[in-house]
């Protein structure tokens, strides 16, 4: 662990300011990742900007009747909300399940969306990998990849991302807030998270100095009937081998609208529009539910341990969406 | 002559569930670990691992290091202490720059603070001269060899009568190969030491499983007597093996230490560390093979292992033993075979030997059982045999059957459907299985006890054993108060160091045997010499100290405990999740001594089958020698929320052969067996017969 | 730096404090709590939970510096006047302790359970101590603890209301 500098920041511009000027310095959210990747070596950054006590930890219904979450908002908080509970159950049910209790009231909103990946040779500062020091070589190709990608990967990573609740966003459509050395923009969620391309060491479209300062639920009713399902090694506190994240609209037994996400397979959490379209006025039958998850998995290509994450995140989808059809019927 | 039955301790406090004596201390979190001894002005140290498998270190450039404010001192093989040589190539670190496996140690900074030694540790820069390594078990390598003898003194290899023969006249066959992977011991504790050298001597206080094993492995090492290395351990955060016999981090420790004299060094290993430096069980692949008549009589059982040592130190699991004594028939045959690799050294952990020979050859079982028709507990109790198998000798006692027959009952298996894969709860199909536990009766030579009675009413029990969390403290005072025919409040039990009267390791299941039986001897001893003062203390005291009694009936009988295990399980139908809602386990082990640490252990030893069932696997890169998931995040070990309805119970087993406590030992004996039941259950839910471990959930996809 | 905050209800002050170091090194190195364990130091098994304003975490992976003006809990102030409190009570009468490492992590978060749970199920408890890794017991005697800690909780909390209506 190198010797770096701590400051606290008040106010969202001078975090923004300090962290700009300086190429090796970085916010420090919940800590739950950066500071174990601190004792690590992965991260070696020379200040770290404090961010846990800027004023974001409000959660707020917005007039067009979506919901802002603050981005130091607590992830613990943040899925008992009641309003997210309600309206938003695929967001409460993901954030639970990640992690442990103790980590939940650590970690922020802001945070949990540039988690990096568990992947093992990125976090282990004595193998070789791009994404750690790009033209390294990636030791997860032809290495053990039980929990890696199997779409959208590139030569350079076939890592994936960890996050459960960014996979409930992407499926919600939410917007990014974000303030950075060039002003404030809007980045809908699905456009944070980049495929790992040739540059694998650009988790997100995040720019150096660009501080998350909330993410924006959409009016959505259907979220109403969402749901998060998680298949992992262990029954609690493990990351998924896949996820999904769906909210399903069903009238006279015909799909008039499907919201999917998967985790655990790709270096983004995967928005599926394809198995969405093929979903879209088809009966809500497991057939159709089946054709749509392997329509979506067509073109998975799956590393040397993980074949099985095709029939797993097939088979995942389509339960999950076979329970919010079933739900929808009562 | 005493008779046996006789010299049996009357039990007056043993079997009562006393609440466990240290239990205070733990939950105030004022009971000192290793690393959390008080000492004046520690010093810090981070160690430096090799980054290869196999090579040599050509250059290390410590230049870096050393000019970080803060360091005290750079360890490397320039400058390490030279260590005498004991023929023990895991331990004689820092003698060269070789390297036998990937994060040996090739040495280490010692700081003012953990911090800095582990930031100027990482601006050491190693130049390595690479060789190319080899650290792929497979059971079609060339090159397997047969060792001596296995852990810790068995046979390599029996053979009895004509097994190929009897397997090709066989009415019915099996022939299967199952296999297990590497497993760390991962006990909560991280391995820790606090080194600290003056005068010469040195002092130690370590998290082990034995305070003497530790000094009688670093002593010679430094060329020290025995008295001349102090070992301090009174609680320790589990071990389950890996503490049993001191690894490098001891030495690392010691040799720092050195480089400071009179000021202690705290080197507690990271979680990560430990995956590399303290041991783990050998990966295990076992070809059973069966032969039974139309009636399900075995004719023949033959189990032929494979699995790998280490090239700097041999290690070889015991994983046919419990083959040689489970089960009757005339024609057998055991083997073990080893790849020696550059690795780590493999070492115990928990039932090393029972725990991964209790797999393979019970999933076997339940395969045969239904390749001849028959029920799993009936196959079973038609192939108990009179006498041990291998050897003739009659059990000191035997109830395996009677916890079949037991268990059933309470878990309710006479209306079992044996049809696999045909009961469904929602998404869940719906199994149940059996297997049987068993586990040696040891006992280890040379330990001896202390008791001083003193004219205030006290009773000075001293012994240098350990509590690794078993319950050491507690039990031990059980015993010692019985012996006295005295209670538990009038007795101060002393462990946990080496300024005590020398004693065994808790390893083998063996400590309340090997401990316990010297306080036995020495309570009788006392009371004849305060029987000689008319029963009263006089004012200098009264003292007796007794060795180890030598049991004649462990060359008379076969002494073993048994028990079994049922799980239910669950497997999702569109996932594959593998889920235990139910695991019971029925033991016959003699007397427990106290119900309450008594059953922890058991509960405890299950769930760490299960754990290993479901979950534990270490997965070694052939391409880099190291385990690549060494953290606690990846490795996983169960949950709360993996463990369901989990119950322990206990037959009333009667066994005056074993030792005056009539005790077997139960540390280990609850983790044997259930990963097959649990395998077998698996398979009744879905017809899908998994014979690796663990279950993982792509096993069931379908 | 000079860290001030509170722990276990006192003003603490250490100096010479590195921001970067973890709040487990402040409590066991700086301040001699040596109750929070640590085990993995990556927040992977919950030995070394403590109380940080109010709710469970792992102190592990707190920057000392982001623990200045908080409050700390640790298994050294669960203790209740001179005697043990409920939950470490529970504990040692169930059996639940055997090596003990896990055992201030889990008490820690055992007290926050039966506090915000007023009767939890067996389901609910198994999640809300997932994060606490332990090795030994099997988790089954700390259930019995858990369940008989929040019997005594609510006992408590109903013959206090008592009190308070008579």
């Amino acid at each position: 662990m190198i010797p770096f500098d701590y400051q606290r920041a008040d106010r969202a511009d001078g975090a923004v300011a300090a962290v700009g000027v300086r190429p090796a310095a970085a916010f420090l959210g919940g800590g739950t990742n950066l500071v174990d990747h601190l004792k690590l070596g992965v991260a070696e950054p020379e200040l770290l900007v404090d961010v846990t006590r800027l004023p974001f930890d409000g959660i707020d219904t917005l007039p067009d009747g979506g919901v802002r979450v603050g981005a130091t908002v607590r992830n613990s908080d943040l899925a008992a909300e009641a309003i997210v509970r309600q309206r938003y159950p695929v967001l409460s049910q993901a954030l639970l399940s990640g992690a442990s209790g103790q980590l939940r009231n650590l970690a922020t909103t802001g945070g949990n969306l540039l988690q990096r990946t568990r992947c093992p040779y990125f976090q282990d500062v004595t193998t070789p990998c791009n994404k750690r020091e790009p033209g390294q070589g990636c030791s997860a190709r032809g290495g053990y990849t039980r929990y890696h990608a199997i779409l959208g990967a590139s030569e350079h990573c076939v890592a994936t991302h960890p996050s459960d609740m960014a996979v409930a966003l992407t499926a919600l459509d939410a917007t990014v807030h974000v303030t950075g050395p060039n002003g404030q923009r809007d980045i809908p969620v699905t456009e944070l998270h980049r495929l790992p391309g040739d540059e694998p060491h650009r988790d997100t479209v995040l720019e150096h100095g660009d501080l998350i300062t909330a993410v924006d639920l959409p009016e959505l009713p259907m979220a109403a009937r969402s749901r998060y399902r998680k298949v992992r090694d262990r029954a609690s506190y493990a990351f998924a081998l896949v996820s999904v994240a769906a909210a399903l609209d069903v009238e006279d037994g015909t799909v008039r609208e499907a919201r999917i996400a998967l985790g655990g397979v790709a270096h983004k959490p995967w928005r599926a529009n394809t198995a969405e379209q093929a979903l879209r006025g088809a009966p809500a039958t497991e057939q159709s539910f089946r054709e749509a998850a392997e329509a979506e998995l067509a073109e998975a290509q799956p590393v040397r341990d993980n074949a099985f994450k095709v029939p797993m995140a097939r088979n995942t989808l389509v339960a999950t969406l076979r329970d919010l059809a079933g739900e929808e019927a009562r | 002559m005493t008779t046996a039955e006789e010299s049996m301790l009357r039990a007056n406090a043993i079997g009562t569930p006393l609440t466990r004596l240290d239990g205070t201390e733990k939950v105030t979190g004022t009971a000192p670990y290793a690393v959390e001894h008080p000492v004046d002005s520690p010093a810090h140290l981070h160690p430096l691992q090799a980054a290869i498998a196999l090579g040599r270190a050509t250059g290390i450039d410590t230049s870096a290091a050393e000019a970080e404010p803060g360091v005290l001192a750079v360890l490397t093989h320039a400058n390490a202490p030279r260590l005498a040589s004991t023929g023990n190539g895991e331990l004689e670190i820092l003698q060269s720059g070789e390297v036998g496996y990937r994060g040996q140690f090739l040495g280490g900074v010692i700081a003012e603070t953990p911090e800095i030694a582990r930031r100027a540790a990482d601006l050491i820069r190693v130049h390595y001269e690479r060789y190319e390594h080899d650290v792929e078990l497979r059971a079609d390598r060339d090159d397997l060899y047969k060792p001596e003898q296995v852990n810790p003194a068995f046979d390599t290899d029996t053979a009895q009568g004509d097994a190929d023969g009897a397997l090709a006249s066989a009415a019915v066959t099996l022939d299967a190969t199952y296999s297990t992977p590497m497993e760390h011991n991962n006990p909560m504790e991280p391995h820790a030491t606090i080194a600290c050298w003056t005068d010469g001597e040195l002092t130690l206080h370590d998290s082990t499983q034995g305070v003497y094993w530790t000094q009688a492995a670093v002593a010679p090492l430094f060329e020290l007597d025995q008295q001349q290395v102090r070992v301090i351990s009174p609680h320790v955060g589990g071990g389950f093996g890996s503490k049993g016999i001191p690894h490098p981090n001891v030495v690392l420790a010691a040799m720092a230490a050195r480089l400071v004299p009179g000021r202690p060094v705290k080197f507690p290993l990271t979680r990560q560390q430990m995956f590399s430096v303290v041991g783990y069980r050998t990966p295990t692949i076992q070809h059973v093979r069966l032969g039974a008549d139309e009636q399900g009589r075995l004719s023949a059982i033959t189990l032929d292992v494979v699995e790998q040592t280490a090239k700097v130190k041999e290690f070889a699991e015991q994983t046919a033993i419990p083959t040689r004594t489970m089960y009757a028939a005339p024609h057998r045959r055991t083997s073990h075979r080893l790849a020696a690799l550059d690795t780590p050294v493999p070492t115990w952990m928990r039932a090393p030997g029972e725990c991964p020979g209790m797999f393979g050859p019970e999933v076997a079982m339940d395969e045969m059982a239904l390749a001849c028709g028959l029920d799993p507990i009936e196959f079973r109790v038609r192939n108990e045999p009179e006498t041990d198998p291998e050897s003739g000798l009659p059990f000191s006692s035997r109830n395996l059957v009677a916890c079949l027959r037991e268990g059933a009952r309470r878990f309710g298996w006479h209306d079992r459907d044996p049809r696999p894969g045909t009961r469904r709860h929602g998404e869940w199909l719906v199994g149940t299985g059996v297997a049987a536990s068993t586990y040696p009766v040891f006992a280890m030579p040379g330990s001896q006890a202390t008791i001083r009675a003193t004219p205030d009413g006290r009773y000075a029990v001293r012994i240098g054993a350990v509590d690794i969390g078993t319950g050491t403290w507690t039990a031990l005072t059980q015993i010692a108060a019985d012996a006295l025919e005295v209670s538990v409040g009038e007795v101060d039990l002393e462990i946990g160091s080496t300024t005590l009267p020398t004693a065994s390791g808790a390893g083998g299941s063996s400590g309340i045997n090997s401990w316990g039986s010297p306080i036995v001897a020495a309570a009788r001893t006392l009371r004849a010499r305060l029987d000689e003062h008319g029963g009263t203390v006089p004012a200098e005291g009264v003292e007796a100290t007794e060795g180890m009694p030598d049991n004649p009936h462990t060359s008379q009988y076969a002494m073993h405990s048994f028990g079994a295990q049922f799980a239910e399980v669950w497997v999702n139908a569109d996932t594959g999740e593998v889920s235990v809602p139910r695991l019971l386990g029925i033991f016959a082990a003699g007397r427990i001594i106290n119900a309450r640490t008594g059953r922890s252990q058991l509960l405890g030893g299950m769930t760490m089958g299960l754990s290993m069932a479901l979950h534990e696997e270490s997965v070694l890169d052939p391409r880099f020698g190291h385990v690549v998931n060494h953290d606690l995040a990846e490795y996983h070990i169960a949950t709360n929320a993996d463990v369901g309805s989990l119950e322990v119970d206990w037959l009333d087993e009667h066994d005056p052969y074993v030792n005056p406590m009539g005790s077997k030992g139960i540390g280990e004996l609850g983790i044997t067996g259930t990963a097959a039941a649990i395998t077998n259950a698996a398979y009744h839910a879905t017809g899908i017969r998994v014979r690796e471990l663990p279950l993982h959930p792509d096993k069931f996809l379908r | 730096m000079r860290l001030s905050f509170t722990v276990n209800g006192r003003q603490c002050e250490a100096d010479d404090v590195w921001e970067g170091e973890s709040l487990l090194y402040v409590l066991r190195e700086r301040l001699g709590l040596p109750g929070s364990k640590n085990a993995c130091e990556q927040g992977e098994c919950g030995s070394c939970t403590v109380y940080l304003d109010g709710v469970p975490a792992c102190a592990c992976l707190v920057a000392a510096g982001q623990a200045a003006g908080r409050e700390v809990g640790t298994v050294e102030g669960l203790a209740e006047g001179d005697g043990l409190g409920a939950v470490q009570e529970s504990f040692v009468e169930a059996g639940a302790v055997q090596c003990g490492f896990c055992t201030p992590g889990l008490l820690v978060a055992t007290d926050d359970l039966v506090n915000r749970v007023p009767h939890p199920s067996d389901a609910e408890i198994r999640e809300s101590l997932a994060g606490n890794l332990c090795r030994c017991t099997g988790y089954e005697k700390i259930m019995d603890a858990v369940r008989l800690a929040a019997d005594r909780r609510a006992s408590s909390e109903a013959s206090r209301s008592g009190k308070t209506d008579a």
